[in-house]
C-alpha cells in the first residue's frame, strides 16, 4: 500500500493531497497543466521539502512531518522518470544506466538485473551511445532504465511522454506497458492525457487546483462529473474492466464483464487477459425493446439509474448493467422525451464493437 | 630532445625567462583552480550576508592596480607580515622575493577570471541533472564530482587556459610581491623590461616579445579548441 498525505504551500498555490493505492500497481496521478501534478511529484520523491504530511510504502515511512521523520531524496529509492528524462550528457547509456545501480548500499538486494532491463527495454544496441545522439522515445526508454536500476520502491512516472509526438508516444507506450507487466513495482503515472492512463492505470487520482477531486479504480471515477469537466464532452464515457473470455473469428473479442459479454476488436488480446475498455458516451445508442435486424453487435439489456443534462441539448444516462458496472449514454433531450427514458426503466444499449477499444493488462510474471 | 631544441634556438637568459614562466603560469594555475571552483560555486548556488562585498572583493584585482596588489600581498605575505610570517616561523616558506610567490601573485592577479569562466559555465548548468542524480543515490559532495564538475568542464578548462596565458604576462603584482631576480622570478615581461633598461637590449627584447607573442596566440587557440571538443563530446556543438 502507498499512502501518500501532503500540503505544500507555492506562492499563490496551495496542495493539499492525499490518496492511497495499492502496490503493486499503477496509478494514473491525472489533471490539467497547472494543477500541481508535478508539485505532487517532487514532493513524493523528497527533492522539495512538504510542509507538512506523510509518505509511506508498505512498512517504509519515507516522510512524516509529525514524527520529524524525512527521509532524503537519495536514501528514498524512488525512481523517477521525469518528462525531459535527464539523462547525463557526459555519460553513455551504460554509464546512465548503471549510475544509481552503483550507488546502491553493497549490502542491498538487486532483483532487476542489468541485463533483463536491457532486453525488457530494448537497449542493448545503444549502450555506447551518449543522449544527444538518442532519439526522444530512445532517451525516455534509457531514463526508464536508469530507475529501474535504482531496484526503487516506487516509480514516479512525470508525464514521461508529454514531450514526444504522437508517433514517439505510440512508440513509447508498449515499452511502459511491457515495464508495468515485467515488473512488480507500484507506479505513480502523472499524466494530462486520459487515454494514457486508461491504457496504463488501474486506478486513478483526480487533480484539480492542488486537490485530489476523486480517486479510486477507473471504472468509478470515469464516471464521475468532476473527470468529465476535465477531459471534455468528446472523451466521456464509462470504463468497464473485464477479462478476455473468447477470441473469435474477424479479430472480435469477447470480453466478460460481470453477467455481460462485449465484443470488442482486438487483434492481440489472448483468453484469460485482464482488459480496460472505455465506453465513449457518445458511442452508446438506447433502445427500449430487444434491437432486432441491426449490425450492432453489442445489445447489452440495463437499468438507467440516472438522466442528467449534458452539454448542449444532450443528456447523460447512466445504466446499470449488472455487478456493479455501469455505462454513460449521451442522447438528446428530444430521443430520452419522445422514450420516456427515466430512472429504473429497463432498455438495451446498443454498442458497435469496432468502437471499442481494449487494453490489455498482463498479471505481472513475478 | 624539448631541452635541446630550446637551447639551439633561444639564448640560455631566454630559454631561462621562458621555462620559469612557464612554472609560474603553471603553478599560479595549480594555486587558483580549486579555489576558484569553490567561490564560482558558492557565489551561484548560495545566498549567504554579504555576499555582494564577498563577490566584489574576489573582482577586485580586475580593477586594482596590479602594483597595488603586489603591495598588498607583500604586506601580508611578507616575512613580516601577519601571515608571511606565521609561514616563515612554523614551516620555513618565504614567499616574497621567490618563484613560488611570483607564481602566488600571478594566481591573485588571474582568479577573478578563472571565477567569472567557471562561474557562467554554472549557471548553465540544467540543476534538473542534479535532482535526477538526488533520485539516483547520489549525495551532495557525490553529485557535484560526478555531474556538476564533468558539466562545467569546458568552463573549467577555459578558465585554467585563459588564466594560464594571462600568467604568463603578468606583470606588476610579479615584480612588486617578487622582485626582478634573474633565474628565480625574472619571467617573460620583467626579462623583457629588463632589456629595454640595458643600453644594447633591443635585439633581446624584440626576440622576447615574439615569444611572448606566440604563446599568448597558442593559448587562446587551445583554449578555443579544447573548449569546442568537450562541448561537442557534451552534445552541445
Amino acid at each position: 500500500m502507498l499512502s501518500v498525505q501532503l500540503t505544500k504551500r507555492r506562492g499563490d498555490f496551495r496542495l493539499d493531497l492525499e490518496f492511497g493505492a495499492p502496490t503493486p500497481g499503477v496509478t494514473a496521478l491525472f489533471g490539467r497543466s497547472g494543477c500541481g501534478k508535478s508539485t505532487a511529484i517532487s514532493l513524493i520523491a523528497g527533492l522539495l521539502p512538504a510542509d507538512a504530511g506523510r509518505v509511506q510504502i508498505d512498512d517504509d515511512v519515507l516522510l512524516d512531518t509529525a514524527r520529524g521523520i524525512d527521509v532524503d531524496a537519495r536514501h528514498r529509492r524512488i525512481g523517477v522518470v521525469f518528462q525531459d528524462a535527464r539523462l547525463f550528457p557526459h555519460l553513455d547509456v551504460r554509464g546512465n544506466l548503471e549510475y544509481g545501480l552503483k550507488r546502491l548500499p553493497r549490502t542491498a538486494p538487486r532483483p532487476i538485473r542489468f541485463d533483463d532491463v536491457v532486453q525488457l527495454l530494448g537497449l542493448d544496441t545503444l549502450l555506447a551511445r551518449r543522449a544527444h545522439e538518442l532519439s526522444g522515445g530512445e532517451k525516455q526508454r534509457v531514463s526508464l532504465g536508469r530507475a529501474l536500476l535504482r531496484q526503487p520502491r516506487l516509480l514516479l512516472l512525470d508525464e514521461p511522454l508529454a514531450s514526444l509526438d504522437a508517433a514517439r508516444r505510440e512508440e513509447v507506450l508498449p515499452w511502459l506497458e511491457r515495464l508495468r507487466d515485467g515488473f512488480a513495482i507500484p507506479i505513480v503515472y502523472v499524466s494530462h492525457q486520459f487515454d494514457e492512463v486508461l491504457r496504463l492505470a488501474t486506478r486513478v487520482v483526480l487533480l484539480d487546483a492542488g486537490r485530489a477531486l476523486a480517486h479510486g479504480d477507473l471504472a468509478t471515477v470515469s464516471r464521475d462529473p468532476a473527470l468529465r469537466a476535465i477531459v471534455g464532452p468528446d472523451a466521456v464515457g464509462a470504463v468497464v474492466a473485464g477479462v478476455v473470455e473468447r477470441i473469435n473469428g474477424g479479430g472480435l473479442a469477447q470480453i466478460r464483464i460481470g453477467d455481460v459479454l462485449l465484443n470488442v476488436e482486438h487483434e492481440a488480446a489472448v483468453v484469460g487477459q485482464r482488459i480496460q475498455i472505455q465506453v465513449l458516451a457518445r458511442d452508446v445508442m438506447l433502445a427500449t425493446e430487444s434491437p432486432r435486424g441491426l449490425s450492432v453487435r453489442n445489445a447489452v439489456a440495463a437499468r438507467v439509474v440516472s438522466v442528467t443534462p449534458d452539454v448542449g441539448r444532450a443528456v447523460l444516462v447512466e445504466l446499470d448493467i449488472g455487478r456493479a458496472a455501469t455505462l454513460l449514454a449521451r442522447i438528446t433531450a428530444g430521443a430520452a422525451q419522445e422514450l420516456g427514458i427515466a430512472a429504473d426503466m429497463q432498455v438495451w444499449a446498443l454498442i458497435k464493437a469496432v468502437s471499442l477499444r481494449g487494453h490489455v493488462f498482463n498479471v505481472p510474471a513475478h | 630532445m624539448y631541452d635541446d631544441i630550446l637551447r639551439a634556438m633561444l639564448s640560455p637568459a631566454e630559454t631561462e625567462a621562458l621555462t620559469l614562466s612557464l612554472s609560474v603560469a603553471a603553478r599560479s594555475v595549480a594555486f587558483n583552480l580549486p579555489l576558484a571552483v569553490l567561490v564560482a560555486w558558492l557565489l551561484t548556488r548560495t545566498r549567504f550576508a554579504g555576499r555582494t562585498l564577498f563577490d566584489a572583493f574576489v573582482h577586485l584585482p580586475l580593477v586594482l592596480p596590479p602594483v597595488v596588489v603586489g603591495y598588498l600581498l607583500l604586506v601580508l605575505f611578507g616575512v613580516r607580515g601577519p601571515i608571511g610570517g606565521w609561514l616563515h616561523e612554523n614551516f620555513g616558506i618565504q614567499l616574497a622575493f621567490t618563484g613560488t610567490g611570483a607564481a602566488l601573485a600571478t594566481a591573485v592577479m588571474s582568479f577573478p577570471l578563472v571565477v567569472r569562466s567557471i562561474r557562467i559555465s554554472l549557471e548553465t548548468v540544467d540543476r534538473g541533472l542534479e535532482d535526477a542524480a538526488r533520485t539516483l543515490g547520489a549525495g551532495p559532495v557525490d553529485r557535484f564530482f560526478s555531474v556538476t564538475l564533468p558539466l562545467i568542464a569546458p568552463g573549467v578548462l577555459a578558465g585554467a587556459i585563459l588564466a594560464f596565458s594571462a600568467g604568463l604576462g603578468e606583470f606588476g603584482a610579479v615584480i612588486t610581491f617578487a622582485s626582478n631576480i634573474p633565474g628565480e622570478t625574472r619571467t617573460l615581461p620583467l626579462a623583457l623590461y629588463t632589456a629595454l633598461q640595458t643600453p644594447d637590449g633591443d635585439a633581446l627584447a624584440a626576440r622576447l616579445a615574439l615569444i611572448s607573442f606566440s604563446l599568448g596566440l597558442a593559448g587562446l587557440l587551445a583554449s578555443e579548441f579544447i573548449a569546442r571538443r568537450l562541448r561537442r563530446r557534451l552534445g552541445r556543438a
